[in-house]
């Protein structure tokens, strides 16, 4: 069972990682972070996540989707004009 | 991960020359260059696939979203008044038919790891000795896909703003702009989404060590 002011870490981990929450509040979650280990891990892991997330290769585009896409894009485009 | 965009001076410039830029690109093609569109659209043709597929987790619902907002975006372009960045607008625009298109879905069981609460309580996942980054990891085909399954398990409101914000980078504001929403509420919705994936993948994503150091680490309890 973890304490409330873990919890109060918690709702705060994703602000710190922005960078979002007030110099007090940053003071503050440090401060804990210090000498909890259980919330360090939470703050790294969620970091870390967050690499893995935005790298790349996690969400990849399919093969030959850009030509697909503009393939479609001009048949519109071209039925619109000869619409006109 | 992306920190909140800071916008110094050289940004800001930087941002209005690539918007004058757009913004004639745009006036041409108004003018009758409709073949300029193409360019136009490009760089941003693999984030608006990703906030597609993130929301509808279907890789041809995906490309078929996509195609119908770019041609949508196309037929709508005059009314494009550059209130906001054109990216946004495109974005937005592509959010909004992956929207539908869940909307179409409803009637199909979807399940979520929660209902879509902004509030809600969260106990994340323990994991000691994560400490480094297991980037290199993601050359396997196995934690690709337990990312995208943790992704498919949140509620799309959230999964829309990983999406925006750690996928595709853009800042709290712009996010906010392209999903509709306050940015408090994107705040929230982030927040959410981001505890969610740790507390789905923290486990699966420990570190496998093996060997002397392996077993030093577990003799010493993780550490």
């Amino acid at each position: 069972m973890r304490s409330m002011q873990c919890k109060h870490i918690w709702e705060q981990v994703s602000g710190y990682i922005d960078g979002t929450v007030s110099p007090e509040l940053r003071q503050e979650i440090e401060r804990h972070l210090a000498h909890c280990r259980y919330c360090s891990a939470v703050l790294d892991s969620t970091r870390n996540l967050l690499v893995l997330v935005g790298d790349a290769r996690t969400f990849e585009v399919p093969v030959g989707f850009g030509e697909r896409l503009h393939k479609r894009l001009q048949q519109s485009m071209d039925a619109l004009e000869g619409g006109e | 991960m992306k920190m909140d965009q800071q916008s110094g001076p050289e940004a800001v410039s930087a941002a209005a020359e690539h918007s004058a830029r757009e913004a004639a690109i745009i006036a041409r093609i108004l003018g009758g260059e409709r073949e300029l569109f193409h360019e136009l659209i490009r760089p941003y043709e693999r984030g608006l696939y990703l906030a597609a597929y993130g929301m509808l987790q279907q890789q041809e619902d995906a490309e078929d979203a996509v195609q119908e907002a770019v041609i949508k975006a196309f037929k709508a372009l005059a009314s494009f008044r550059g209130d906001s960045k054109f990216s946004t607008w495109l974005m937005s625009i592509t959010l909004n038919e992956a929207r539908g298109r869940l909307r179409k879905h409803a009637g199909e069981k979807l399940e979520f790891l929660s209902d879509g609460d902004e509030e809600g309580d969260y106990t994340p996942s323990v994991l000691a000795d994560w400490r480094y980054i297991p980037s290199e990891e993601l050359e396997r085909q196995e934690l690709r896909r337990q990312l995208q399954q943790a992704m498919a398990q949140i509620p799309p409101e959230h999964r829309e703003m990983i999406i925006l914000r750690d996928v595709r980078g853009l800042s709290t504001a712009e996010a906010a702009e392209a999903a509709g929403c306050s940015e408090a509420l994107a705040k929230v919705r982030l927040h959410r989404a981001r505890m969610a994936m740790q507390k789905l993948l923290a486990p699966q994503l420990a570190p496998r060590q093996t060997g002397f150091l392996g077993w030093l680490n577990r003799k010493a309890g993780g550490r």
